[in-house]
């Protein structure tokens, strides 16, 4: 019970991190992003239009054909 | 024994080649699928007026089993016609690395697929209604087949898989819950949030798309498919999500309706991580006799939602034929 709580950050190659145990995750506009899920996944390839979130926009292809 | 003497007030089996010895399509048979759904309903929640001994009944058990043989005879068909599930391809000795990759290649995204492109730009406010009515069979029992995987299976795959399913639980807050956040979605529009309301008019394709769901998870020897079925399932929800949320705010509808899909950008950007990585990883590395279900299970998600999202705009194309508005006229969607 006196153990400090663990955050633990897993790399997701090609995707995002996977963060467990954090509160809050600093943009790098300064915007805080609140933790509210027992697990967040932190973009990194800069494209999610949710950040700090991945939205899994790094698995999009680039744009092939207009939708 | 007694039980397997059929009389008029009690379930009787039928014998297999005349029950369904005539379906051609068991994928697209609503008939077909609705029994099957039916059946699998005895182990969810039942139906008010029906003994809830029929859960267990023999003869509705080898029903079926019928059933469900015809079914996973279908689905192998079909993945092994479209090659979806290419044999896993060996690049290294860590047989779990390699179903990483196998399942990251599938489901990378070709383009918006047709119905959220379609919700995003295009769908009237009653269309898309209709896509959440198609949709309410299984968001309004969002994730519950795959809790019947959780006591199949151990070691990190079991954690991670706990994990997900906590998530999609709401996260210890029961507003939160998926399914209910669905229902409140439905209810902010008018709509029924109970799923027999939607049962009369849902496609075979859509039922096929939820059944196979419960064929993997209540069948213990198909639970690598189950989750190879939900690692597909959540790696392409976050971007759909994305684009159906856009269409949500630009017919205006409520928040609710935003909310539930603007969650699971979030939440399924996660899900898809750890049912990629840390379940089907997991999973293959503590056997990598698993690997081929797991593609397997991938592929089938891939290619029945492929199929229940197909049958959604061919029935929104042929309605708006039949009645062109012309502001709405529609081009064969991209
Ligand atoms: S890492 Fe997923 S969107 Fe950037
Ligand atoms: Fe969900
Ligand atoms: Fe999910």
């Amino acid at each position: 019970m006196s153990e400090v709580r663990r955050v633990v950050v897993q790399d997701c190659p090609g995707g995002p991190l996977l963060i467990r145990g954090a509160d809050e995750v600093v943009g790098g506009d300064g915007t805080v992003g609140k933790v509210e899920r027992p697990v967040v996944a932190l973009c990194r390839c800069g494209r999610s239009e949710r950040q700090p979130w991945c939205d899994a926009s790094h698995r999009a292809r680039r744009r092939r054909k207009k939708d | 024994m007694r039980a397997l003497e059929p009389d008029d007030r009690r379930p009787r089996a039928v014998p297999e080649a005349r029950a369904f010895g005539d379906v051609d399509e068991p994928l697209r048979d609503r008939d077909f699928q609705l029994a099957l759904w039916i059946l699998y309903e005895l182990h969810y929640r039942g139906f008010d007026g029906v003994d809830p001994h029929a859960e267990w009944d023999p003869l509705l058990l080898v029903s079926r089993a019928g059933l469900e043989r015809t079914m996973e005879h279908a689905l192998r068909e079909l993945v092994a016609s479209a090659g979806t599930a290419d044999p896993v391809e060996k690049t290294g000795d860590n047989p779990a690395d390699d179903v990483v990759l196998a399942l990251t290649r599938m489901t990378v995204a070709d383009g918006p697929s047709t119905v959220s492109g379609f919700l995003q730009r295009r769908a009237t406010r009653t269309e898309f209604c209709q896509y959440l009515g198609e949709r309410a069979i299984y968001h309004l029992r969002e994730s519950d087949p795959q809790s019947f995987v959780l006591p199949r299976i151990d070691g990190p795959a079991k954690v991670a898989l706990a994990e997900l399913q906590y998530d999609e639980y709401g996260g210890g807050r029961p507003e939160r819950l998926h399914a209910t956040m669905f229902a409140r979605a439905l209810e902010s529009l008018d709509m029924p949030t109970d799923l027999a309301s939607y049962l009369p008019d849902v496609s075979g394709e859509t039922l096929a798309s939820v059944n196979v769901m419960s064929l993997f998870a209540l069948n213990r020897r198909l639970h690598g498919a189950a989750m190879g079925h939900l690692a597909a399932f959540e790696a392409t929800s976050s971007l759909p999500c994305g684009r159906i949320a856009r269409g949500a705010r630009r017919l205006k509808l409520p928040e609710s309706v935003l909310d539930y899909y603007d969650e699971h950008v979030e939440a399924d950007a996660v899900h898809e991580q750890l049912a990629i990585r840390s379940i089907c990883g997991n999973l293959v590395a503590a056997d990598p006799g698993l690997a081929d279900d797991v593609l397997f299970g991938a592929a089938t998600c891939l290619e029945v939602d492929g199929m229940a999202g197909e049958a959604l705009m061919r029935r929104w194309l042929d309605e708006r034929e039949r009645r062109p508005e012309p502001a709405k006229r529609s081009r064969a969607a991209g």
